[in-house]
């Protein structure tokens, strides 16, 4: 397949791994974090991790919006469905979401609620226009990725005059999430995870360009170097952040230049502005109350926002006790030191949100990785 | 003597007629549905007993094997086949990887109220032409209508009676270690059709499924003299859930090479598309055969063979292994679980 078989050649693989280890310091270790769960998919999938030497550790990161949204949002999405019978759509791995009462989207689902599996923010808008004696709400999730598409169907959604479509909006932003990893304690004072890099979001970066992450890169001193999805792309920011960490820089870089720029996607960003603005805060999985993390609706939009048009509120809901993935999703544990891992919690029956999604640090060790359990 | 001359019977509408509730309620719209369509297409004397049941000869010698089959397919017709050859296929399929000769079929539909009898005829002979061309006739039926919105069109349930040869013994639990994996062709073509094929994606591609009975296939592997321990058709779930199953039978794990797996190039950029794996992605037309190693060049010599084996290969091996993983070498060099799928990779695909 053109353009991507490219990316997954085994024998340029071979030569980014011995060029790796050559660059490594044998006398050091490196910890590496991949924010997004693209990443973390791609490493598991393709066997990255095979391929580098024993003192290279990647640490997965919160980049899975599936895995950073908490059970009190799924719970609100659920409540929309079975109370206020609204159609529900949404997209597909947040249907297996754990949430209150014992309940997923999908269960909520086959007790009766109207919950439709969508690819995207327009297939919502579409099944609105087509069902005009329901009231639609698109459930958006997502990081800077899928924001601008909900952005656009809400403006459609407008010029369209449509009075049964409305967005439960769940967006959350990358550069809060990154900037709570740096400031917590387990990596600014206690040093239990230690941390030498970034390997910077694909997808997100396209939309907000590479120059945000240069705050960190310059104030944190860790270096950033923004790569693509594909298991070569990873290999080789890592290789572009061993040569940063020997070289004592802390520099954004930009591996994945074929589709990130500085600014990013101007158009989107703007549009993004136009209708949405800064929570004060917003809840995450994992991360907790993060300031000024989340997106909402701005009042211009307020008839399409689904938080002012039904009566659901969102409500905390503690995790379940033994689950780990508020730890894992910040680094400080992996999928296999949490207890419920593979025995309670597996993908069939998640427990927590990382065993959901295939881009979830949890479902990827289990699905691809967990045979390294038993060496 | 007086004749009573039988009343006139108006032929069912074909072109624009459709399914009521009294196609299914016993009386004489039923018959009639059932004279003029299936009767008609599905015609061999078993069936023109005309009985609740088929009245079948006892097979001499042999074991006997059973398998049935339900199919809810959307879209009903899709490129390469719909719902109507699938399920003789399907069956066949399931009958023919015990390594029996299949002999009869079975078929029962449940028809949704307002169903276009055009439709209904195009599955009937679609059925009929694929039980004539494999050789295993449709002995007995039975038909339900559901009222509208109760059903999807039509779901169609075959069951297939088949013979074992003496000699022939295959099972999910005899792979051993050190045993050769071989597949018949390209995977993930029947899943991939019908995904190109659903509308909601706006997505084409010229992608056909591979729906075929597979039992002369099977049948010519059988004949080479391979030892051959193990048969399957990766169906829904695709290749890694019938390995996973296999190992999980046979307590072995099994080792795939990425490189060896055939897959079609726009299978593959599809899959790339909707983020979907080819491993997982189901087929209607594929063998999966676990042979002894030292006898898989032989097999693979007889699966090549045949017309639908043209693109047999050797995919992987089994080995120990105390947790049955099925494990990949990755075409990047990795190593990596292939697991059993999670919820479902496809909406219904057969």
């Amino acid at each position: 397949m053109k353009y991507i078989d490219e990316f997954r050649d085994g024998e340029l693989a071979r030569g980014l791994s011995v060029a790796i280890k050559q660059a490594a310091d044998p006398s050091r270790r490196y910890h590496f974090m991949e924010f997004c769960g693209g990443h973390t998919h791609a490493i598991s999938r393709y066997g990255v991790s095979d391929l580098l030497p024993d003192n290279v550790r990647m640490i997965h990161g919160p980049g899975c919006p599936v895995c950073v949204l908490p059970v009190g949002r799924v719970d609100m999405a659920i409540r929309l469905a079975l109370e206020c019978g609204v159609m529900l759509c949404t997209y597909g791995d947040t249907l297996r979401v754990p949430a209150s009462d014992s309940l997923s989207l999908m269960k909520a689902k086959a007790r009766g609620g109207d919950i439709r599996m969508v690819y995207s923010s327009a297939d919502a808008l579409k099944l609105a226009q087509a069902n005009p004696e329901k009231q639609v709400v698109f459930f958006a999730i997502g990081f800077e990725t899928t924001t601008p598409p909900t952005a656009v169907a809400i403006k459609q959604a407008q010029a369209l005059g449509l009075k049964n479509f409305s967005v439960l909006c769940c967006h959350v932003l990358t550069p809060s999430a990154i900037s709570t990893i740096l400031e917590s304690p387990e990596v600014r004072q206690w040093g239990t995870v230690p941390l030498d890099g970034f390997i910077g979001p694909a997808h997100v970066s396209t939309i907000i360009g590479s120059q945000p992450y240069e705050f960190f890169a310059e104030e944190y001193r860790k270096p950033v170097v923004i790569a693509g999805f594909e298991p070569l792309d990873v290999m080789q920011a890592i290789l572009m952040l061993v040569k940063q960490v020997n070289e004592g820089r802390a520099v954004v870089e930009n591996e994945f230049s074929r589709a990130v720029t500085r600014d990013g996607n101007v158009k989107a960003k703007n549009l993004v502005a136009e209708v949405f603005e800064l929570r004060r805060q917003f809840e995450w999985r994992g991360l907790n109350v993060v300031p000024y993390s989340g997106l909402r609706i701005r009042k211009e939009f307020a008839e399409f926002d689904a938080e002012k048009r039904f009566p659901v509120e969102y409500v905390t809901v503690a995790d379940n006790k033994a689950c780990e993935c508020g730890a894992i999703l910040r680094g400080v544990k992996k999928p296999q030191d949490c207890k419920l891992f593979g025995t309670v919690c597996t993908p069939e029956n998640p427990v927590g949100s990382c065993m959901v999604s295939s881009e979830g640090a949890c479902a990827a060790h289990y699905t691809y990785g967990r045979y390294k359990d038993f060496q | 003597m007086s004749e009573v001359k039988r009343g006139y019977v108006r032929p069912l509408d074909i072109k624009h007629g459709r399914i009521d509730l009294s196609h299914g309620s016993g009386g004489r719209a039923m018959a009639q549905l059932i004279e003029e369509l299936f009767a008609a297409a599905f015609d061999n004397d078993y069936l023109r007993q005309g009985n609740d049941g088929a009245l079948l000869p006892v097979p001499v010698g042999g074991r006997m094997v059973m398998a049935a089959d339900a199919h809810v397919v959307s879209p009903l017709f899709f490129p390469g086949g719909d719902i109507g050859c699938l399920s003789v296929h399907g069956t066949i399929n399931d009958v023919a990887v015990m390594g029996a000769k299949p002999l009869w079929l079975s078929a029962s539909f449940i028809l949704e109220e307002g169903f276009p009898l055009a439709d209904l005829k195009r599955i009937v002979e679609s059925m009929a032409n694929a039980a004539k061309e494999a050789g295993v006739p449709i002995v007995t039926g039975d038909t339900k209508v559901v009222e509208q919105g109760k059903g999807d069109g039509v779901f169609i349930t075959t069951t297939g009676v088949g013979v074992v040869p003496e000699g022939v013994n295959l099972s999910g639990d005899r792979a051993q270690p050190g045993d050769a994996i071989l597949v018949s062709g390209t995977l993930g073509d029947h899943g991939m059709a019908i995904m190109a094929e659903r509308e909601s994606l706006g997505f084409s591609a010229p992608i056909e499924s591979d729906t075929a009975a597979l039992h002369g296939l099977i049948e010519a592997l059988l004949a080479s003299g391979a030892e051959v321990r193990v048969l399957r058709d990766p169906t829904r779930g695709g290749l890694a859930t019938t390995l996973n199953e296999i190992a999980r039978q046979s307590k072995v794990g099994m080792m795939l090479q990425e490189k060896a797996l055939p897959v079609n190039p726009e299978v593959a950029a599809a899959c790339e598309f909707l983020g979907l794996d080819p491993l997982y992605v189901a087929n209607e037309g594929k063998l999966v055969a676990i042979v002894a190693a030292a006898d898989a060049e032989k097999a693979l010599a007889a699966l090549r063979a045949h017309p639908l084996g043209a693109r047999a290969v050797q995919v992987g091996s089994v080995h120990e292994d105390p947790h049955h993983f099925v494990q990949m070498t990755t075409a990047f060099g990795g190593k990596r679980i292939v697991d059993w799928l999670t919820g479902e990779q496809l909406p219904r695909i057969c």
